[in-house]
């Protein structure tokens, strides 16, 4: 074990509101060591192979990184945390203690998993799934695509499928399209939004966009081959390579719950400045709320300066006001796009749940809770830790899972157990 | 365009592009199953970015990587489950 040279403060998370939250404190002479899982900066959103992919504001955000000399370690990611100021670091592969004297994390989002038949055959995966895999380096290209999902994020990725030539079928949204009409109308301030949905919607316009449709079942042998879905109350049957199918994002928590910060209605809780209910620790962007990149920005620049200790710079009536439209939106998004009723259902008593440990559906009882869950029927136990099953469960039985244990993400145990004086098993 | 690189899949070289994440250039070798499950069904990634774990293969050795997270590198080896 090792200990890495102390930060005043580490950001958790290389998305626009941790590079924002980064930038910032390092600007006013913060020493700052940013901690990101990807090999390069810009979190899911700004996914990129090469640099000229990137948009304006991504740009100009990493450049300021740069410029303020932010410490930046790439494919690296947190592991425990003994305490606020002392994280447990992979860093590539080398586990070190790190310590630091305030902590922002910038966790992100993920999307949310649920089980139908079908849904473990290669070739399903999910709406933010494809599109990361298809930014890696995935060619989609003359591919028959179909995407059912919910929420803002079906738009770009469906542009993102027709422009790289895909054969773009479906997009299925499982909101009613009174509340797409909801959702639109409170965003009508915001003509950036509007102009941006139009693009995307311009550049699928080829495929149709059916509201109250959603996934029944996929089919197919060592892969998908076919998908059945239900297009406003009627069964449609069509052949396709890949269906992306996932139902919105929910924010990715696990450090926070683990630090033992309050999380609310799934998000971590902050007040104005940022701050969360544990003294140093603050949070940012989607780990706090779903709301997209520009309103985690405005998130990160408030924490950036606030752990500085410049409360008027964070206070500015400008971050105030745009973070506050932000909140606002993620509310609207949270309300409008509801998970219906009928997605409960999907699943038959063979389906699996849980996909690390093979239980399927029909091997628990809904009257159980998320723990008993994990002794009786080992939901969660697996290699991925329910990060993909907990939502599920949540959404088909109710359970609550507030548990976050180390090592958060994953295997490498031993490295882990070593650095912290633990015994490994 | 970007340079390639060659990568050895369950024994067979591959070239393939050198800029792409190993989960992304699997996919795009026709891969299914990086992983099977207890029932021997193939499994494959459904999140692209480290969450979900379907993706994981052995690389140069090293049991349970995620190929999501990794990118591929000259000489690779690399096991699936077929």
């Amino acid at each position: 074990m090792s200990r890495s040279r102390a930060m005043d403060l580490v950001v958790v998370g290389g998305g626009p509101a941790g590079l924002a939250a980064a930038a910032a404190a390092a600007e006013r002479g913060m020493q700052v060591l940013l901690i990101d899982q990807g090999r390069r900066l810009g979190g899911q959103i700004w996914r990129h192979r090469q640099s000229r992919e990137l948009p304006p504001e991504a740009q100009q955000l990493l450049d300021r990184v740069r410029t303020a000399r932010v410490t930046v370690a790439s494919e690296a990611r947190v592991l425990d945390a003994t305490s606020p100021r002392e994280l447990v670091v992979d860093f590539r592969g080398r586990v070190d203690l790190q310590p630091t004297e305030q902590l922002i994390l910038a966790t992100g989002a993920m999307e949310r998993f649920l089980p139908f038949p079908g849904w473990t055959l290669p070739g399903v995966c999910g709406v933010g799934g494809l599109q990361a895999l298809h930014k890696s380096g995935l060619t989609v290209a003359g591919s028959r695509v179909v995407l059912a999902g919910s929420g803002p994020l079906l738009f770009p990725v469906a542009a993102a499928m027709a422009r790289a030539g895909a054969e773009l079928l479906l997009v299925a949204e499982q909101a009613p399209r009174a509340a797409l009409i909801g959702f639109a109308a409170t965003v009508t301030r915001d003509i950036g939004k509007l102009v941006d949905a139009a693009s995307y919607r311009w550049a699928f316009a080829r495929t149709p966009f059916r509201t109250s449709s959603w996934v029944i079942r996929a089919e197919g042998d060592d892969r998908l081959r076919e998908v059945v879905v239900s297009v406003r109350g009627r069964e449609r049957r069509l052949r396709c390579d890949w269906l992306g199918a996932a139902f919105g994002l929910v924010p990715h928590t696990d450090l926070a719950r683990l630090l033992g910060c309050d999380v609310i209605d799934e998000a971590i809780a902050v007040d104005a400045l940022q701050r969360t209910s544990v003294e140093g620790v603050y949070a940012v962007g989607e780990c706090t709320g779903v709301k997209g990149d520009a309103p985690g920005m405005i998130e990160g620049e408030i924490a950036g300066r606030a752990v500085t200790g410049d409360l008027p710079a964070a206070r500015a009536p400008k971050l105030v006001h745009a973070r506050g439209a932000g909140r606002h939106f993620a509310a609207a998004m949270a309300r409008h796009f509801a998970i219906r009723p009928e997605l409960r259902g999907l699943a038959t008593p063979e389906t699996l749940l849980c996909r690390c440990e093979d239980v399927p559906v029909g091997a628990v009882d809904p009257t159980w809770t998320a723990r008993q869950a994990k002794l009786y029927a080992r939901v969660g136990m697996g290699s991925c830790q329910g990060a993909v099953c907990g939502e599920a469960c949540k959404v088909l039985f109710g359970w609550q899972n507030n548990s976050a244990r180390p090592p958060l993400g994953a295997p490498m145990t031993g490295a882990w157990s070593d650095a912290i004086g633990r015994s490994g098993s | 365009m970007t340079d390639d690189v060659t990568i050895t899949v369950n024994g067979v070289p591959r070239r393939v592009p050198a800029d792409g994440t190993l989960a992304a250039v699997l996919l795009g070798l026709g891969v299914t199953a990086f992983r099977r499950d207890l029932g021997g069904a193939p499994r494959a990634p459904i999140c692209g970015m480290g969450t979900c774990h379907e993706c994981r293969v052995r690389v140069d050795g090293i049991d349970e990587v995620r190929s999501c997270l990794v990118s591929v590198r000259d000489g690779m080896q690399v096991e699936t489950a077929g």
